[in-house]
């Protein structure tokens, strides 16, 4: 990634001069060509660290009311690595993303290493492996978003994001609200369908700390789509 | 036109407060449970399923009681999975199925497990479902609290217990296997069939896996009985189906239809059609995964056996609607993009193809294509079908395929008027020859 956002900062072609010259195509068509899940693919590991191993839970400090959440998520499972999932998203919300911290306070609840986190906080969509905010806003660009004019929305979205907002403006594949497009997924809430020109707005209020367009999301009293009820 | 539609599992869905166990029983809920409980054997129940001829909602549309009915018999833990891991593009009614009913789901989640015979059912219910998370959690709770769910219900000896699982973000995990990946704390990646998840799926036990929507039908089949519930839809596509028409449409939204019905009614009828002025130049039947078709196929009937007919599928049930407006490019584009974020990775015709596609469409946007890149295109295509260990490849493949088939002269058509473009913009900075054309 040109844009790495961790890491050495360098991209690929500074960093290895002998691959450059069999790289084709603008720095914006390699970008788009590599799919985002490979993001730090070209980060070399630390092959001299020593393995991470459980970690005790005498030597981390777990929020409490983590820890409770953690136990209680493993008690619901047969199995107690059915609990990861939702206890990632615990700890996520307690520290903001998945971070090594992190990781490693749920590792030490849940009895795993946390490399076996590490394994699903980089598969799953919802899981941050960067501090890249802590509320999010997921624009659906799917096709049956896409022919709303959904990308006009995610533009407007990305722009409207200023310097210091804690919020992840992040493109989406379909968030399965597709008769309210085009449609933003604002911190758990389906707001749509909302005008591009709106997008400041929904920033603002996330800045503010309001509930973005009141009365517009899904699951809100009285909410209906602007054409229910017409005959 | 006036379509109307056919409330069944939508018919009470505007009352207010339907979502609290009172009211839901109040309208006559947790009837079927109680008459599967008490009046039935686990087999008649079975019986009613298979006989109902209801279809998996999910997409494959494979015979609900058939599927529990290979779950083996005897004392050990089995386990019942909801997949509500609604992520197809265009499908979005176990949304509002959930949000709304969210007791007719657990009620049908009950007596399913009490026909397979399991007894520890989970909802699998995708991560950014946060509100209907939410209403399915409490309604859980309602639930035990009755005693419907746990031990010895009603008094019997049967037990359920019920655990609302929510995933993190991944199209995948709607996959069957993938889902029991998942539910097992592990990436979402699909395994190796056989053996089926009948046999040995979650935790190795012996699944059964359904749809929100099928499992919404179960009680309706039980408490209303065979015969009612085959008065809707036609032969082979029993019952009724709720279709989420989005896209190009002036009203979309989840429609409620008896299968069979002409899918002009649906889109025409009740989603109001494209916007004035414009024609409607393909559409999904079932989801984005489904081959598209034209115009003249909107007077085909909308059930199974039909869609298959035309050459696609009727999947989830989700139509998603393309008008003139739109390049057919721009959608195989956004359509190829979804598939290769969604890509797991683990087979390589599905990762390596849905990267291979984009970039071959991205080449035909910014004007670096020739036409044989269609060909290797649509051979690449055909490479991924049936070549993987799930069909997420083949999701793109098999509507990427028939848009290059349908609407080959639009593609060559882009192709070339994209070439044109570049070469003019090439001639404009100077950065190539001048092109013979130009000269001239």
């Amino acid at each position: 990634m040109t844009d790495s956002p961790r890491g050495n900062g360098r991209s690929l072609r500074e960093s290895d001069p002998l691959l450059a010259d069999r790289i084709v195509g603008t720095p914006e068509q390699q970008a788009a060509a590599r799919p985002a899940v490979a993001a730090g693919w070209d980060e070399p590991a630390d092959i001299e660290k020593a393995p991470a191993t459980i970690p005790d839970l005498s030597e981390v400090e777990v929020p409490p009311a983590l820890k409770a959440e953690i136990e209680a998520h493993m008690a619901k499972y047969p199995n107690v690595r059915s609990a990861a999932l939702p206890s990632l998203e615990a700890a996520q919300r307690v520290h903001g993303w998945c971070s090594p911290e992190a990781l490693r306070q749920v590792a030490a609840v849940m009895r795993v290493t946390p490399a076996y986190l590490s394994m699903l906080a980089t598969f799953y969509d919802m899981l941050n492996t960067e501090p890249v905010g802590r509320h999010y806003v997921y624009v659906c660009t799917s096709v049956s978003c896409h022919l709303r004019n959904a990308q006009a929305l995610a533009e407007a979205m990305k722009a409207a994001k200023q310097e210091g907002d804690d919020v992840n403006v992040r493109e989406f594949e379909c968030l399965g609200a597709c008769d309210m497009a085009p449609m933003a997924n604002v911190d758990g809430r389906f707001i749509g369908p909302i005008d591009p020109s709106e997008a400041p707005e929904v920033l603002a209020a996330l800045r503010e700390g309001r509930t973005p367009l009141p009365g517009r999301g899904l699951g809100d009293e009285g909410f209906r789509l602007p054409w229910e009820g017409e005959s | 036109m006036a379509v109307q539609e056919v409330r069944v599992l939508l018919d009470n869905i505007d009352e207010p407060g339907l979502n609290h166990i009172d009211t839901y029983e109040r309208l006559g809920g947790y009837q079927a449970m109680r008459k599967a409980l008490t009046e039935m054997e686990p087999d008649e129940v079975l019986a009613a399923l298979e006989n109902s001829g209801l279809r998996g909602r999910g997409g494959a549309g494979f015979s609900m009681g058939k599927k529990a009915s290979f779950l083996p018999k005897g004392s050990m833990d089995k386990y019942l999975c909801c997949n509500a891991d609604e992520s197809e593009p265009g499908t979005f009614k176990d949304r509002l199925l959930m949000q709304k009913n969210p007791h007719r789901l657990i009620e049908g989640i009950i007596i399913a497990a009490i026909a397979a015979g399991a007894n520890k059912a989970f909802i699998y219910i995708r991560g950014e479902y946060v509100l209907q998370a939410d209403v399915l959690d409490a309604a859980v709770r309602e639930a035990y609290d009755k005693g419907y769910l746990g031990q010895n219900i009603l008094g019997s000896r049967n037990d359920v217990d019920l655990v609302v699982h929510r995933g993190a973000g991944a199209y995948i995990c709607g996959e069957e296997t993938a889902l029991l990946d998942s539910l097992e704390g592990k990436r979402g990646n699909p395994r190796l069939k056989p053996p089926f998840p009948a046999n040995q799926g979650l935790y190795n036990g012996p699944t059964l896996i359904n749809n929100v929507e099928t499992l919404n039908n179960v009680p309706l089949v039980i408490a209303k009985g065979v015969d009612w519930f085959k008065q809707f839809g036609t032969e082979q596509s029993t019952g009724t189906k709720v279709v989420s028409v989005s896209g190009n449409v002036q009203r979309p939204g989840n429609y409620e239809i008896a299968l069979g019905i002409p899918a002009r009614d649906l889109v025409y009828g009740l989603a109001g059609g494209p916007p004035p002025g414009r024609k409607i130049k393909c559409w999904f039947p079932g989801g984005s995964s489904a081959p598209v078709l034209l115009e003249e196929d909107l007077d085909r009937p909308y059930s199974f056996e039909a869609m298959a007919e035309a050459g696609s599928m009727l999947g989830s049930g989700a139509i998603i609607v393309v008008d003139d407006s739109v390049p057919i490019v721009s959608v195989a584009l956004r359509l190829a993009q979804f598939y290769r974020h969604e890509s797991c990775g683990k087979c390589v015709p599905c990762r390596e193809g849905t990267n291979w596609t984009v970039k071959m469409l991205e080449r035909i946007d910014t004007g670096d294509a020739t036409p044989m890149d269609l060909e290797i295109m649509a051979q690449v295509q055909t490479n991924i079908i049936g070549n993987c260990l799930c069909v997420l490849g083949d999701s793109m493949a098999m509507p990427i395929g028939s848009m290059i088939e349908k609407f080959r002269d639009e593609f060559v058509e882009h192709i070339e008027r994209a070439r044109e473009a570049k070469d003019r913009l090439s001639v404009e900075l100077g950065t190539y020859a001048e092109p013979a054309d130009a000269v001239a």
